[in-house]
């Protein structure tokens, strides 16, 4: 609550813009709650790119939205009883994470199963604040992200949950690749596919919670989905996917944080709208890619 | 079973000289229907290397040259090289049987399994699947086990035909099975086999079959 007053008073007088790129820099590091938003969002960049990719190939876009939306229930639920809304958010981003994975990739109604259990969870969290009056500001911040009200000790948990999200992805890369690619296959092969697919879902609990700080929970997808849905476009080579989509990633948090220091609105904004006209600008120039693509074809099969 | 993802409900089943366990390193699998999502982004390559070491845990860090080398050959081999750098799910029917023939090859199998690898290709595609799978398996000595509906593609470089229908079963040369009176037998409805003027012999009369099916 402190730093979001510090936040605010800040942004009612936005720094002004100087010529010199240095001072500029310089300006933007000065108080010490943009420094805690640049590493928390830093972290939290490279795992969301990095999980992204799997959410991408997996299909499961709307099972990591759906996670936030659940996460935001138990968050506030946990401050109802006066717990920090970050444990409710795991708990309740864990155990139903590791429910739909269960469930099964294959599985036809999974979306509507989802939906279902979402819309309930949803209406859960709106009770919840109810009942927790003058409670407006905190839902605020967990819907659309609270980065600049981020403490030192946020940063170090982050920093914690993000090691633990890339070790845990990295040591089930392959399998987790394999069964996400072709499930039956990677049955056959003795990947235990049921297994990986809950602890994928549980590493994604993990990695929404971290997220929620800086976009909040609405606003999860620029941050998991976009920058792997803008790299598996320009390449299909998993690891350059997963690299493209961290670097995507990084620049729309530190691009939008930057913007946001020097005007009067939200952090989240910026980030959502870079990630949104990246993949739009992306998409409208395939067109113009391809017949480059075939040229450049012709031209080598000429020459 | 074979695979190892099911227990027989009766009697012993042994594969390459051992109990049936999933993993077996020496079975190359095309599962059924494998027709990739339109939009998955995953080089062909990528995918023929993940029958290398995909189902090890981690990244691959060391025999990265070996592995390379391997899927290489394996693409080779089907003569899926051209398109192996392009994604998965922008390749056509064909093209994509022919990587997954290559990712169940690469891992140098004695036995190959596929279950109806024909199914979703046109004839053409068919008939380049069925010489290729059967050019492999001999230049290997590779022992392959296809299910398939239609017997006919297959009548040319089949050893062993095992025949299953109304919970009936018969196994043999296909040149003892597949005559007009044991198949009608087996499916206890007419079945021709003719043999046109180069040799090659057809199954007809399935299709009525189809039609009047019986209970």
């Amino acid at each position: 609550m402190r730093e979001l007053a510090i936040h605010l008073t800040v942004s009612n007088t936005s720094p002004a813009l100087s010529w010199n790129i240095f001072d500029d820099l310089a300006a933007l590091f000065h108080y010490e709650f943009m420094v805690h938003a640049f590493e928390a969002g830093t972290i939290v960049a490279i795992v969301a790119g990095a999980i992204g990719y799997f959410v991408i190939l997996r299909a499961s876009a709307f099972a990591a939205h759906a996670l936030s939306h659940i996460g935001f229930a138990g968050a506030t639920g946990a401050v109802v009883l006066g717990v920090s809304p970050v444990f409710g958010l795991l708990a309740f981003t864990l155990v139903s994470g590791m429910t739909i994975g269960a469930l099964g990739n294959r599985l036809r109604g999974r979306d509507v199963t989802i939906g279902i259990v979402l819309a309930w969870t949803l209406g859960l969290g709106v009770l919840f604040i109810s009942l927790y009056r003058g409670y407006a500001t905190e839902a605020y911040a967990l819907l659309f992200g609270e980065i600049l009200g981020i403490s030192a000790t946020d940063v170090a948990i982050t920093l914690v949950a993000g090691v633990v999200t890339v070790v845990a992805l990295t040591a089930i890369y392959r399998p987790l690749l394999f069964s996400s690619v072709d499930e039956d296959l990677a049955s056959a092969k003795g990947v235990p596919v049921t297994a990986l697919s809950i602890a994928f879902m549980a590493i994604l609990a993990v990695a929404v919670t971290e997220a929620v700080q800086v976009v909040g929970v609405l606003l999860i997808f620029a941050l998991i989905v976009t920058p792997a849905a803008i790299a598996v476009r320009f390449t299909s080579r998993p690891s350059i996917a997963i690299l493209t989509g961290i670097v995507l990633a990084l620049l729309f948090t530190w691009l939008g944080l930057a913007i946001a220091y020097y005007s009067p609105h939200p952090v989240s904004f910026f980030i959502t709208s870079l990630a949104f006209f990246t993949y739009v600008g992306v998409r409208m120039s395939e067109p113009l890619r391809s017949r480059l693509g075939r040229r450049a074809a012709i031209a080598q099969a000429a020459g | 079973m074979i695979l190892g993802q099911l227990a027989p409900a009766g009697g012993r089943l042994e594969v390459l000289g051992e109990p049936p366990h999933r993993g077996n390193p020496s079975i190359g699998y095309v599962p059924q229907g494998s027709v990739f999502d339109p939009e998955l982004s995953i080089r062909g390559r990528d995918f023929v290397g993940l029958g290398v070491d995909g189902h090890r845990w981690g990244v691959r860090l060391g025999g990265r040259a070996k592995a390379n080398a391997d899927v290489s050959a394996s693409l080779e081999a089907v003569g899926a090289s051209d398109y192996a750098d392009r994604p998965l799910g922008s390749l056509s029917g064909g093209e994509q049987q022919r990587l997954l023939l290559g990712q169940a090859l690469v891992g140098r199998p004695r036995l190959l399994v596929m279950d109806e690898p024909l199914s979703h290709l046109d004839v053409r595609n068919q008939i380049a699947i069925v010489q290729l799978i059967s050019e492999v398996a001999r230049a290997r000595g590779l022992t392959v086990l296809l299910i398939a509906h239609d017997v006919n593609l297959l009548l040319p470089h089949i050893d062993l035909v095992l025949y299953i229908a109304h919970g009936r079963s018969a196994i043999g040369k296909p040149s003892e099975i597949i005559t007009s009176e044991r198949l009608t037998e087996i499916y206890s409805s007419p079945v021709e086999v003719l043999t046109d003027s180069r040799g090659r012999v057809f199954v007809v009369g399935l299709e009525e079959e189809v039609s009047h099916p019986h209970a």
